[in-house]
């Protein structure tokens, strides 16, 4: 391969499966005594932040915590649903570190770093250890031993679960370990407090201006080493399955410092959500991707069929997941299975009174199972449609559509999980490393955890060890100072400008230029078409908006026009990305390039690389910096789930 | 689906901040949708009161698929509303009648002082779980996941508790505003669990203890477990009265060698 990065991250030297284990011992360590004299600031807590900051406390680190919601347990890891992945093989049917590893390089559509993914897939099995001796009830079989399930993009049942809130009991386990590190004293935790710039001395991070959201006071935080697990920016859309305070402020407001932002184009769109049903819809919810499991995908054949689905007989339905990928069939991953879905409504097969959806049926499986098996299975994200489309999916086939969900793209970072500023590390969703172009379901759970739990305790006293006897940047430090004076003049012109449009609308603007022209499909002509629309709703916002109320008391709109602020800068750098990827991979699908039925086509010859781009200026063209990527064990090819 | 649309008149709490007065404001609706979330009908309300150069009503939210917790207010007195088992934010207006008055509060409890308007401040719930609602079981070291079999009816009874989302209708549900629900929910996920048994009798008192400084007390109203958005059991009260119990009874240095 032809392609020069000048961006480097090291790999440690040796055998992919003897990386991690030499590099452990190759770096430096801080000796149990003097790690109370480091601090450590950790932005988030949702499971990278919570492990990060419960596993940092255990080691004896000074550890501060700030989450914006009024308490850890809050952050959007809890609402992921199907499970986690781990190479246990306790199914006995073929599964291996290595397995896992290859299947999330492939999944990735190569476009994630080697060794990363495979200490991820090695780490995966401490993980679920971890989780069950802190009491995560998951799933039990008989016998009492854990039950596994199968997931997209694999063959082999590697799937740990607690019914449908796996996400909920992993983010309290590791609630739980903060809280005890919180009564120990080692963590300070602050509550409902945002992170609203990094600051930077010398080069490097120094800790960070926060807003206290219920006294509206700003103020620094300085320590030896930030930690971002601030989560993804799926929010630029406006509508998508993440939270709504989910946000891309701290890491955009980390990259306006000087961190590359990597990736931003591979946004993930979840095959099965429950369809928008109107203007007013202020988020779209997810049905877990474990329901493909066992409910089959299918359209009528005849266009803007009208008959109710009991009434269409089995041959004229089209199976159509199972017809053109016989041996992935409905667990196709997850890029797959929402262009095929797109390319039914885009084809007039769509079913629902918006004909925006596609059909889910578990009819069968009721037939062949019970529907006591169903229950215990899917119980509750059952109840959970029924409530929000007052359809009863026992009877009726359940509607789904595709929805942006997760993002791949994140800040850059370097085997350590460092990213080019030293001293700031970004774990979980708000980095870009383990997922390539496509992350495989279950998947996020397990990253988190590993980046919180197990690689930064270690990676992080490497950069620490060095400064033993600094004291951090003080906080009446002019650096500090000039930050905080920043953030407070941009929340004061947020709030003078005093136009006629709430932030919602102008977010909404946004989020459908952003949908139509660089979502699930986009082209050079869709991405020119955003970039020249974006600058303008940007500029319509700084004239035009209305935040009222003031700084000093709870202040949700002020909140909300910060974040928005931010999207309408990142959303353009969303675009600029895509527009450079000149092929198809993964979650970004260029029209221009795709195969003759349809398939991403991938260009290795000239994009086997990770795009990092430095920020110039808003409204400027950023500086791309590439980090090649080299596949020393998993050869690309074209994947292929047929 | 339906396109009928409905119109109804709410009448929402309004405090600007923790030492303001309070007061209520009746705002008119009309253009609900019974599609919609009941979140939705207020984002449609705040989007207008701004329009009209009004500050918007506060409100807690975030994931908007009844698991994060954090929403919650008093719907015509009762918490989160009247559909059984459900978080405000999945409550639909499918739930509510054309011309329906509408009356939402914050939570009602002591434990809980007001930030503003419907937001409220429940760091007394995470007060709670530090005091002990955990397993000590640091980073690293862990046994196999299956060194421990634990039989699937014991780790679905564990489940069932911590189900629990701490939204805290429990406590703003109860006429005495006790946490017991939310506590014994904490207590029993852990205490029935093999992993739970070293650190069970501490637990249950430094949690239940905890529980008392900030909440009052239970009476058995039970309108805990009818508010409760995910149908959490009474029956955890029990089992966590029980261990109360024994832990004062027992001398618990030498629990470690008769129990469990």
């Amino acid at each position: 391969m032809s392609i020069r990065g000048d961006l480097v991250a090291p790999v440690p030297p040796g055998p992919l499966e003897d990386k991690w284990d030499n590099h452990r011992f190759s770096i430096k360590l801080v000796n149990p005594a003097n790690k109370r004299r480091f601090e450590i600031i950790v932005v988030g807590t949702g499971l990278a932040g919570a492990s990060a900051a419960a596993t940092l406390g255990e080691l004896g680190y000074n550890v501060k915590v700030i989450t914006f919601h009024d308490s850890p347990r809050r952050a959007h890891s809890i609402a992921a649903q199907g499970g986690i992945n781990a190479a246990k093989n306790y199914k006995n049917d073929g599964d291996s570190v290595y397995r896992l590893f290859y299947d999330t390089i492939k999944g990735g559509d190569y476009r994630a770093r080697e060794a990363n993914v495979y200490r991820l897939a090695q780490i995966s099995v401490d993980i679920i250890d971890q989780c069950v001796a802190q009491g995560v009830p998951f799933a039990r079989e008989y016998g009492g031993l854990l039950d596994n399930r199968s997931f997209g993009g694999a063959q082999v049942s590697r799937t740990f679960y607690a019914r449908g809130q796996t996400g909920q009991q992993l983010l309290l386990g590791a609630y739980q370990a903060l809280m005890r590190q919180v009564h120990l004293g080692t963590v300070t935790l602050i509550p409902r407090t945002e992170m609203l710039d990094l600051v930077v001395k010398d080069g490097r991070a120094a800790g960070v201006v926060c807003r206290d959201l219920n006294t509206g006071e700003i103020y620094s935080l300085s320590g030896h080493a930030v930690v971002l697990a601030t989560g993804g920016y799926g929010n630029v859309f406006f509508l998508s399955t993440n939270a709504k305070n989910s946000n891309v402020t701290a890491a955009w407001r980390a990259a306006k410092k000087g961190a590359y932002f990597a990736n931003p184009c591979y946004t993930q769109i979840h095959p099965t959500c429950i369809p928008a049903s109107d203007d007013f819809q202020s988020k779209l919810t997810l049905m877990s991707e474990s329901l493909r499991n066992d409910g089959r995908i299918w359209v009528p054949k005849q266009i803007d069929d009208p008959r109710s689905p009991d009434q269409i007989p089995e041959d004229e339905r089209d199976y159509y997941l199972e017809r053109r990928y016989p041996a992935f069939g409905n667990l196709v991953p997850r890029d797959v299975a929402s262009r095929a879905a797109k390319r039914e409504v885009d084809a007039g097969r769509g079913v629902g009174p918006l004909k925006n959806g596609v059909y889910l049926d578990f009819s069968d499986a009721i037939r062949r199972l019970g529907r006591n098996v169903i229950e215990e299975r899917y119980g509750n994200l059952f109840e959970m449609y029924e409530r929000i489309t007052g359809e009863d999916p026992y009877v009726v086939p359940m509607r789904i559509y595709p929805a942006v969900h997760y993002t791949m793209g994140g800040l850059w970072v370097d085997y350590n999980l460092m990213s080019n500023l030293p001293g700031l590390f970004v774990l979980g969703e708000a980095n870009f490393s383990d997922h390539g172009a496509n992350r495989l379901g279950a998947s996020a759970l397990m990253q988190g955890l590993a980046d919180g739990y197990f690689v930064i305790p270690y990676t992080i006293g490497d950069y620490l060890a060095p400064m033993l006897g600094e004291r951090p940047v003080p906080v009446d430090d002019p650096v500090f100072r000039e930050a905080e004076q920043a953030v407070s003049d941009l929340t004061r012109r947020l709030l003078s400008i005093n136009g006629k449009r709430t932030v919602d609308d102008i977010h909404r603007e946004l989020g459908k230029v952003l949908w139509d022209n660089c979502g699930m499909a986009r082209s050079e002509q869709s991405l020119q078409k955003a970039l020249a629309e974006i600058p303008a709703i940007r500029e319509e916002f700084w004239k035009n908006v209305r935040v009222l109320g003031g700084d000093e008391t709870r202040n949700q709109a002020l909140e909300k026009a910060g974040r928005v602020a931010d999207f309408l800068e990142f959303g353009e750098l969303m675009c600029i990305d895509a527009l450079h990827r000149n092929e198809s991979c993964g979650g970004h699908f260029r029209e221009e390039y795709q195969t003759e039925d349809g398939e991403a086509l991938r260009d290795d010859e000239n994009f086997a690389y990770v795009a990092a781009w430095e920020f110039t200026g808003t409204g400027e063209q950023p500086k791309l910096h590439r980090e090649a990527l080299e596949f020393e064990y998993v050869k690309p090819s074209t994947r292929s789930y047929k | 689906m339906s396109d009928k649309q409905m119109r109804i008149t709410l009448t929402a709490w309004r405090q600007d901040g923790p030492d303001a007065p309070g007061r209520f404001e009746t705002y008119d609706v009309p253009g609900v949708s019974p599609d919609m979330s009941f979140l939705e009908m207020l984002d449609v309300v705040n989007e207008r009161l701004q329009r009209e150069g009004k500050e918007p009503i506060a409100f807690d939210h975030d994931c908007r698929e009844g698991i994060c917790g954090s929403c919650g207010m008093m719907i015509n007195g009762q918490a989160h509303g009247p559909e059984r088992g459900t978080a405000t934010c999945q409550l639909h207006m499918r739930k509510f009648r054309d011309g329906d008055h509408v009356t939402i509060e914050p939570w009602r409890a002591a434990a809980f002082p007001v930030i503003r308007d419907l937001i409220v401040d429940r760091t007394a719930l995470d007060r709670i779980i530090e005091s002990g609602g955990y397993i000590s079981a640091p980073t690293g070291g862990a046994p196999d996941a299956n060194l421990i079999p634990i039989p699937k009816p014991v780790a679905d009874a564990a489940m069932d508790a911590a189900a629990c989302i701490g939204c805290g209708a429990c406590v703003a549900a109860c006429p005495n505003g006790a946490a017991q629900l939310f506590t014994a929910a904490k207590v029993q996920h852990l205490n029935l669990l093999p992993q739970g048994q070293a650190e069970r009798w501490d637990r249950t008192i430094n949690m239940v203890e905890t529980m008392e400084e900030y909440f009052g007390s239970c009476t058995l109203h039970r309108e805990c477990e009818a508010a409760c958005p995910k149908s959490i059991s009474i029956d955890f009260i029990a089992l966590m009265n029980r261990d109360y119990a024994k832990a004062q009874l027992a001398q618990r240095r030498l629990v470690g060698q008769t129990f469990p």
